[in-house]
């Protein structure tokens, strides 16, 4: 394995420097049912403000490791921290909560709430906050909340279809406003499992194209898997390739060979 | 020789000798008992002239203003006991449910406690409900209304349960992955998803109130049922004829109403 901080940009590595890393890993294992290993002893470091792309084959570990990091799935063993704090099975439910209030995660199957409004489903990023059953419909939601709401539904281009049902839109609207419902709590770390997978070329490029200037825009450190090589290598700053659960390579994108790519996803 | 890849299979494949002796003891069994309890034909013909007598003096209804008057009356209590005993006990429900609901219960393993308290609920008879509030409470509507709740709970209590277990995981699992606690996940993303079958199983509970408000009267638990055991207590054929038509209307006009909102919601 390579080194990591070695092989991350200056500017990254100079966050990293100032303000420590936002998730630091260090042989994190992960294992369902105690005999097949789906993480192995994985190192990974992501310093605030970065955009890296998590890539390799079926069952390599990319989905687990992104849900290991928030403590949806908790880890076998190894250490985790995620914004300074630890994530493990012994951290109160309270702790990974508030870890995660500080996290948005898009999924690749969007994961709206289908009969509710698409205004409805974004405000259900806030679900967690106080007084957060009023997040249950945006006729019962604050109106700061709402404005939130709305502000996040322009970044994404989709205000006019505010009071749309979720199942009305398209996939690739619909996974926009996944996105909007990740961001309008403005998160430190956007998470995304595939998030342009089950999206026609166009639309996924368009909606790699939005994340990638949303986090610009407000300062969020990005982590997404992906197995278009395009997408990893247009709009990360670096690449992680996993391969049988372990950290095949970590380096820059723009260092990043067709021979790596090759060894990611080759038997 | 013809190709064995194409007979057609036996007809009673899976049809084990275990499954055959099985059903042979059911069939012993169901005609055993039909021995027992079942009307013979002699029975049945012996039946008839009485039944035609009965009839009889059942016609016509009472249709007197005075008594269709406090029918009215009766029939507007049962209603009252079916709408309030089923709106209490769909609300009881819902957190009920949750609490009994696998995979998203806040008691986690102890959801099974709450399963089997619903169940305790379901299999006792409403008429037996029935007469332990008469017995606690006193006679009355009030009684009705306890026995209506305590049935909507066993039966909403269940299909509420199961709905929840069966609503969409997705939507779930990205609001808890944003920091959503279980009571947010509820009412974010598993109420909206089951509300179709939520309003679906309410109004059959509802459905079930109104026949079931209308035979509590005969324990004394207030409704039209209590007329109707006095009528044939006091051998008023005519008041009874009266009353089952009135019965009759009121289930038939329910059935009618929740199968267009059912049909609305669909």
């Amino acid at each position: 394995m390579l080194d990591l901080v070695t092989d991350r940009p200056s500017a990254a590595a100079q966050a990293l420097a100032q303000t420590g890393p936002l998730i630091s890993a260090r042989g994190l294992c992960k294992s369902y049912d105690r005999r097949r290993m789906i993480l192995d002893g994985v190192d990974l470091e992501i310093a605030a403000g970065e955009r890296v792309a998590l890539i390799g084959s079926n069952g390599s570990g990319k989905s687990t490791l992104l849900k290991s990091l928030i403590g949806l799935h908790p880890i076998s063993s190894g250490t985790l921290q995620c914004f300074g704090d630890p994530v493990d099975a012994r951290g109160s439910r309270k702790q990974r909560l508030a870890m995660r209030r500080q996290t948005g995660f898009v999924f690749q199957k969007h994961c709206l709430v289908r009969r509710r409004t698409v205004l409805s489903n974004v405000i259900h990023g806030l679900f967690g906050d106080a007084g957060s059953w009023r997040a249950f419909s945006h006729a019962l939601a604050p109106p700061d909340w709402r404005d939130r709401a709305m502000q996040a539904l322009a970044e994404v281009d989709l205000a006019d279809k505010a009071l749309e049902r979720a199942d009305a839109l398209s996939g690739g609207q619909q996974q926009r406003v996944a996105i909007a419902r990740a961001l309008v709590r403005r998160p430190r770390l956007l998470i995304a499992d595939e998030p342009a997978a089950s999206l026609d070329p166009v639309s996924g490029r368009n909606v790699m194209e939005l994340f990638t200037q949303l986090c610009r825009d407000h300062g969020i450190t990005l982590l997404y898997t992906s197995h278009d090589m395009a997408h990893a290598v247009d709009y990360a700053d670096r690449i992680v390739a996993l391969k049988g659960g372990k950290v095949l390579f970590d380096r820059p994108a723009a260092q990043v060979t067709r021979g790596d790519l090759k060894d990611t996803f080759d038997g | 020789m013809a190709d064995r890849r194409l007979e057609a299979p036996g007809r009673f494949t899976g049809f084990s000798p275990l499954n055959f002796a099985l059903l042979v003891a059911l069939g012993a069994v169901v005609l055993a008992s039909m021995g027992k309890v079942a009307p013979s034909p002699q029975q049945l013909v012996d039946g008839v002239p009485g039944m035609v007598n009965l009839v009889g003096r059942m016609l016509p209804p009472n249709t007197e203003p005075a008594f269709l008057a406090r029918i009215g009356l009766r029939i507007l209590e049962t209603f009252q006991i079916a709408l309030v005993g089923a709106a209490i006990g769909i609300l009881l429900s819902l957190p009920i449910a949750w609490c009994a609901a696998r995979g998203v219960s806040p008691l986690g393993r102890g959801n099974v406690v709450v399963k089997a308290f619903i169940s305790f609920l379901r299999t006792v008879p409403d008429l037996v409900w029935a007469l332990i509030f008469v017995a606690s409470i006193g006679l009355g509507a009030v009684a009705g209304t306890m026995t209506i709740v305590v049935d909507t709970i066993g039966f909403c209590g269940r299909f509420f349960a199961e709905a929840m277990e069966d609503a969409e995981k997705e939507p779930q699992e990205a609001l808890s992955a944003i920091g959503a606690g279980r009571g947010s996940i509820l009412v974010g993303a598993i109420l909206p998803d089951i509300m179709p079958s939520l309003i679906n199983s309410s109004l059959f509970a509802l459905e079930k109130a109104v026949r079931s408000s209308v035979v509590l009267g005969l324990v004394g638990a207030g409704g039209i049922g209590q007329e109707l055991k006095v009528a044939f207590d006091l051998f008023q054929y005519r008041n009874a004829s009266m009353i089952i038509l009135a019965i009759f209307a009121i289930v038939l006009l329910m059935e009618m109403c929740t199968d267009k909102l059912r049909a609305r919601i669909q």
